[in-house]
């Protein structure tokens, strides 16, 4: 488990976390979204305990940072920022050093050694020195140090940061696999990846919580939340009919290729009066799309202060 | 194994896998066999000791040690390893322990391996080698002492260039401010008494005095306690830096 308590951090003037109060339980994977910039990794380096809290404060495992900076320690595996680690040792020699700096016994430390290894693919490289090697393999070394001691709570800064879509789905898989029982926080950027992985998300922006929910509310906060949308020639006629329609809000043309977006009023479903009203005026289809929101125009809305439907969490 | 073990491990192997272990040595070794013989006037001397081959080390090391010690924080600041480090289980003052034991026993091997040097005046005549272990002994405190100013000024900056300056400032004040020279310069304008205090500050006074082979608890403290107090300060500096 991971509890932030008002956690604060100012580099003079500029406050990079600001009273942060955030909770993730076993089995939770936590997406941390936000622009460059927001905060996402002074947020996880003062979990990690690398930073000093300005005020406030985070615990891991029930371990307060601070008072109890090993116990915490020993809980949490943490991937970096830009995963950095030894560029002159070989990838085995740095996995080795971290099997001793965790303190695992000889036996059960080379059975996770080689545990980790196989699940992130790496037997191939162990003998590279790790200036050698790319920016998706060296991730994946950092992924392999944060797991290595098999730790119930897991936070890792940009995760699939420089991997390639195989590699992504690697990792991906990997993290689905232990959030099973585990405390899991990552920072992304990435949208895609918060469906992938998160069952909850936290948008923060110039070190602000500012929504905390899953990623399917979140959605539902998106103005297409509902919507339908198809492509059909010639259906000048129709869009007036549709503007008739009782549920409907609104009517959009994407300029570009022609394609129709048909908004509900709030809480209205207009899948079927839609599809209903495009068989009777005898319209070719080819298909046609319920939205489910879209995550970039809610966080677009969000992070730059704009109206976002249903308030804050 | 302990987590200051695997740091330890760790330095020590960084010297070898990159070339600072062997550049090292090597001028080490050349220099002080050079600086003995020739400038230390070893032959013409007609005695058998060590006297002008451990008269060179304060010299030495304040080369030889800032160049080992410059990057052991500031290099892991610079390329963002220190986050990693300090999010393992240790503890600040482990992990400045490990490295300074890997910088010192390393400048034991390079003491170890001048033992020609030992050799030839053995084969020369018959020196007191009493005398030239005390010599050993001293200079490999006076080493701590440089390595502990050098990891502490180290994790000062990011930079290591300015590690080196820094270490190789601080030291050479701490070998001239006993100097009689440096105290002529001074005695007309500070307390004969506040000269006199100052000078026990110098690393030579110390270094000389077990060099002689005197073992005076209170030179063996000097080493030990400057030693500690600097790496103490470099703990102080590194836990500051992560509240900043």
């Amino acid at each position: 488990m991971i509890e932030t308590d008002q956690l604060t951090r100012r580099y003079g003037n500029l406050t990079a976390v600001d009273a942060l109060s955030i909770r993730v339980e076993p089995g939770q994977v936590l997406g941390l979204l936000g622009p460059n910039g927001a905060g996402k990794s002074t947020a996880m380096r003062m979990i990690a305990g690398f930073l000093v809290p300005t005020s406030g404060a985070a615990r891991v495992c029930g371990h307060d940072v601070s008072r109890e900076p090993l116990q915490a320690k020993r809980a949490l595996g943490y991937l970096p920022e830009g995963a950095p680690s030894y560029g002159e040792m070989t990838v085995r020699e740095f996995l080795q050093f971290i099997v001793r700096m965790r303190g695992l016994k000889a036996e059960a430390g080379y059975r996770r050694y080689d545990a980790v290894v196989q699940q992130l693919q790496l037997e191939e490289v162990l003998g590279l020195c790790i200036d050698t090697l790319s920016k998706g393999l060296r991730r994946r070394v950092g992924l392999a140090q944060a797991i290595l001691h098999d730790p119930p709570v897991l936070m890792l800064d940009e995760p699939t940061d420089g991997l390639d879509p195989n590699q992504k789905h690697a990792v991906r898989q990997l993290i689905d696999v232990m959030a099973r029982d585990r405390t899991i926080l990552i920072s992304t950027h990435l949208l895609e990846e918060v469906h992938a992985l998160c069952n909850r998300v936290v948008i923060i922006a110039r070190g602000k919580l500012l929504a905390d929910a899953t990623p399917a509310e979140l959605e539902a906060r998106s103005r297409y939340h509902g919507a339908v949308s198809f492509s059909a020639p010639g259906s000048g006629m129709s869009q007036e009919m549709l503007g008739r329609l009782a549920q409907v809000a609104a009517i959009e043309v994407d300029p570009l290729d022609g394609r129709i977006t048909v908004f509900p009023k709030p809480g209205a479903r207009i899948l079927e009066p839609v599809e209903k009203l495009l068989r009777e005026q005898g319209l070719e289809v080819s298909e046609i799309q319920l939205e489910r929101g879209r995550l970039d125009e809610v966080f677009r809305q969000i992070t730059t202060g704009g109206d976002v439907a249903g308030g804050h969490a | 194994m302990s987590p200051l073990n695997a740091v330890l491990r760790r330095e020590l192997r960084s010297y070898f896998v990159t070339p600072v272990a062997y550049v090292f040595l090597v001028i080490f070794l050349v220099l002080a066999g050079i600086l003995t013989f020739y400038a230390g006037d070893f032959y013409e001397r007609g005695q058998a000791d060590l006297q002008p081959f451990f008269t060179m080390h304060p010299w030495l090391y304040l080369i030889l040690v800032p160049a080992i010690t410059m990057r052991m924080w500031a290099e892991e600041a610079k390329g963002g390893t220190l986050e990693l480090l300090l999010t393992l289980p240790l503890a600040l003052w482990q992990a400045m322990l490990g490295k300074f034991l890997a910088a010192w026993l390393f400048i034991g091997l390079a003491l170890v391996l001048t033992f020609p040097i030992w050799i030839t005046v053995n084969y020369l005549g018959s020196p007191d080698n009493g005398v030239i272990l005390a010599g050993y002994l001293g200079s490999w405190l006076m080493a701590g002492s440089f390595i502990a100013i050098g990891a502490c000024l180290s994790a000062l900056t990011r930079s290591q260039v300015v590690a080196f300056i820094l270490t190789a400032l601080v030291c050479v004040l701490l070998i001239l401010v006993g100097q009689p020279q440096v105290q002529d310069f001074f005695s007309g304008t500070l307390p004969r008494k506040l000269i006199n205090a100052v000078a026990h500050l110098s690393m030579l006074r110390h270094f000389e005095a077990i060099a002689r082979g005197v073992l005076d608890i209170r030179d063996l403290l000097y080493f030990l306690l400057s030693t500690l107090g600097w790496l103490a300060a470099g703990v102080l500096l590194l836990d500051l830096k992560r509240a900043r």
